[in-house]
């Protein structure tokens, strides 16, 4: 019987998976689901003996078995988009069944748990060390410290949170690995409760994503035997972007609202429950198993710069080839947007692309010289952040973008700092107020003559600009966290690289930063 | 069983659990639609919360609602990556039925594949006018 492979991942789902597998099956062929290649552009994808077939349509299925359809894009693997990957956290996505332990220990599950046992926790976080692995979730601070800290705090109670909180747009990494490869999370978790010492993990997932806890849960049942002492918990959020910053999260699965906590103290010394805890990302855990099993060396030989390794980067937004590509650091962005994505799915000229989500900068073509890196990126006035890559096309608007970056940090503020939670709102007045070329003039309070101080003349728009420009310096610098801190390099970077949108005739932005 | 011994089964499931609190309000909103004030006072005296601990809760988070919402909701993502697919086109066209709520998400994970949408745990990618109007229109 002909074995039909197609993913139940969400992104295929959403396409229409579950109806094409419903049609193989019907046709009388043996329907396995597995995890998602990660080329979404070809979802649903059918890989039937390595040869693939998609975007497919239950109507397609006659064509395909009779060898005669149009949609056949010959072997997977040897796709460009697949061949010039170097998949270590991706290694399985696209050939296993999530939910099989025994898909998982037959491609090397399970072997880097096995080594940290045999080498110990010091000799583990060494090697974690020694790969150079640093955070996934944008911050990029190396995982090997943060174990160590967490390792060398006292008390016989410790935590290990994986952050699966994933709410930047155009991220999307962090739900394939738990919808597709949910061991090697459940893994990477056991291997740093090992190495800190502790016993118990949660990982907080979104709401948002059902069937990424849904496969969880299975998993973690399945699991047991395999990480036992060391027990997994999930918890799912319950709708607050703000959660994704580390302690808005461990304040939430406290059961609290999820508002930013002030650092010091640093969450590996008191975290959870005021617990010693290691809060990493989905893609930081999921990335540990590798290093164990091939060595932190191997790891390390891989990336640029100070960023080693590898990193899933996630295109999306109006993109041709949308999708997950995993690569070592240093592939420029250019490459990343023109030869691997495509260009635009519209087919119009690319005007600005938004790298590391709602808090990230957008970058004008002129950026796409940069090479993907953690410094890089950051002296350019952008970051990696969670490594999602929304692509526009010529008709983006971006004094609209930058305003909805105001508006989104306005919804998601936790409220605890007032730049965030004040200035983010007043930054939608004023971006409004710019995009009406409207200026203000003096209110009824400010016109009083006993306020003194109050300005009474209208305020012209190049003062709104300065005034957005002070305003962003303020959330930048004065917020708790990311969210009110990085909001700015959106808004900022929209205001530099396309004044026009903003109605500012002649650009002297560099001069007035 | 009534919606109190409902509830007291709810709280009793949880008892003992570290940090509670979301889970407990999860199953309660699974359980009844919404989490309501007489749900709030039971639920702070069972964690040993003030009211105004739990209602803080509650309404911080999106998720939870206090009043029930009767009509099916469909969950549109408006976030960067749909925006760039054209999903604020595809709102402004939708028409207003009052039998449907729809509610704005802020990224569903379906960045490459988007305008996306969900109803309950099912996920909708590639929408465009015509598909997104037909999925409200199946709801009413």
């Amino acid at each position: 019987m002909t074995v039909v492979r197609i993913s139940d991942d969400a992104a295929a789902l959403a396409c229409g998976a579950n109806a094409v597998a419903a049609a193989f099956a019907a046709a009388g062929c043996d329907v396995e689901r597995v995890s998602s290649w990660g080329m979404h552009w070809l979802e649903p994808l059918v890989d039937i003996d390595g040869q693939g077939f998609g975007p497919l349509e239950p109507g397609d299925v006659e064509a395909v078995l009779a060898g005669t359809s149009p949609k056949a894009i010959g072997r997977i693997a040897e796709h460009p988009f697949i061949a010039r990957q170097q998949r270590f956290t991706f290694a399985r996505a696209g050939k296993t069944r999530p939910l099989s332990l025994d898909d998982y220990a037959a491609t090397g599950g399970w072997a880097g748990l096995k080594r940290a046992r045999e080498l110990g926790p010091e000799a583990t976080i060494a090697e974690v060390t020694h790969s150079g692995l640093r955070g996934r979730g944008g911050a990029g601070f190396p995982a090997g410290i943060k174990w160590t800290t967490v390792a060398k705090a006292a008390g016989p109670v410790k935590y290990i949170v994986c952050n699966a909180d994933e709410g930047d747009s155009a991220t999307f990494a962090d739900r394939m690995v738990m919808e597709g490869d949910p061991f090697m999370l459940i893994e990477g978790m056991a291997i740093a409760g090992h190495a800190v010492g502790a016993g118990k993990g949660y990982i907080y997932v979104r709401s948002e994503y059902p069937h990424a806890i849904a496969k969880l849960n299975t998993a973690i049942a399945l699991a047991v035997p395999h990480i036992a002492p060391f027990e997994v918990e999930v918890r799912v959020g319950a709708g607050a972007y703000v959660c994704g910053e580390e302690t808005s999260l461990l304040n939430s699965l406290e059961g609290k609202r999820g508002e930013v906590r002030a650092k010091p103290p640093l969450p590996a010394l008191e975290g959870l429950f005021g617990k010693p805890t290691v809060v990493n990302n989905v893609l930081t855990l999921a990335a540990v198993p590798w290093i164990l099993a091939n060595g932190g060396q191997a790891y390390a030989e891989v990336g640029f710069g100070r960023s080693r390794g590898t990193m899933p980067i996630q295109l999306a937004g109006n993109v041709k080839h949308g999708g997950l590509f995993e690569i070592g650091f240093g592939v420029t962005l250019g490459e990343l947007v023109f030869d691997i994505g495509g260009g635009t799915a519209t087919g119009r000229p690319v005007r600005a692309v938004q790298v590391g989500g709602p808090l990230g900068a957008y970058h004008p073509p002129a950026d796409f010289h940069l090479p993907f890196d953690y410094e890089a990126f950051s002296s350019a006035d952008g970051l990696i952040g969670h490594a999602g890559l929304t692509v526009f096309d010529e008709t983006a608007d971006m004094s609209a973008q930058a305003r909805f970056a105001m508006s989104f940090c306005a919804a998601e503020s936790c409220g605890k700092c007032t730049p965030c939670r004040i200035g983010s709102t007043r930054g939608v007045e004023l971006i409004d107020r710019i995009r009406a070329r409207a200026g203000r003039a003096a209110d009824k309070v400010e016109a009083l003559p006993q306020m003194h101080n109050a300005r009474k003349a209208p305020r012209t728009l190049a003062e709104d600009v300065t005034l957005l420009e002070d305003l962003c310096e303020t959330m930048k610098f004065g917020s708790l966290c990311a969210l009110g801190g990085f909001t700015p390099y959106p808004v900022l970077s929209a205001l530099k690289h396309w004044p026009e949108d903003f109605g500012v005739a002649v650009p002297d932005q560099d001069a007035a930063e | 069983m009534t919606d109190h011994d409902e509830l007291d089964a709810i709280l009793a499931a949880h008892a003992g659990r570290e940090g509670a609190l979301l889970p407990i309000l999860h199953d309660v909103q699974g359980a009844f639609g919404h989490v309501s004030e007489t749900s709030v006072r039971r639920i702070a005296q069972a964690l040993n919360l003030t009211r105004a601990e739990v209602h803080g809760v509650v309404s911080f988070y999106h998720d939870f609602r206090e009043e029930p919402e009767n009509r099916p909701v469909l969950k549109l993502c408006r976030a960067e990556s749909c925006q760039a697919r054209g999903v604020e086109a595809l709102a402004a066209a939708l028409p207003d039925n009052p039998r449907v709520k729809v509610e704005t998400v802020y990224c569903l994970g379906l960045c490459s594949v988007g305008p996306a949408a969900m109803i309950g745990h099912e996920v909708h990618g590639r929408l465009d006018v015509a598909r997104l109007g037909a999925l409200v229109e199946s709801l009413a």
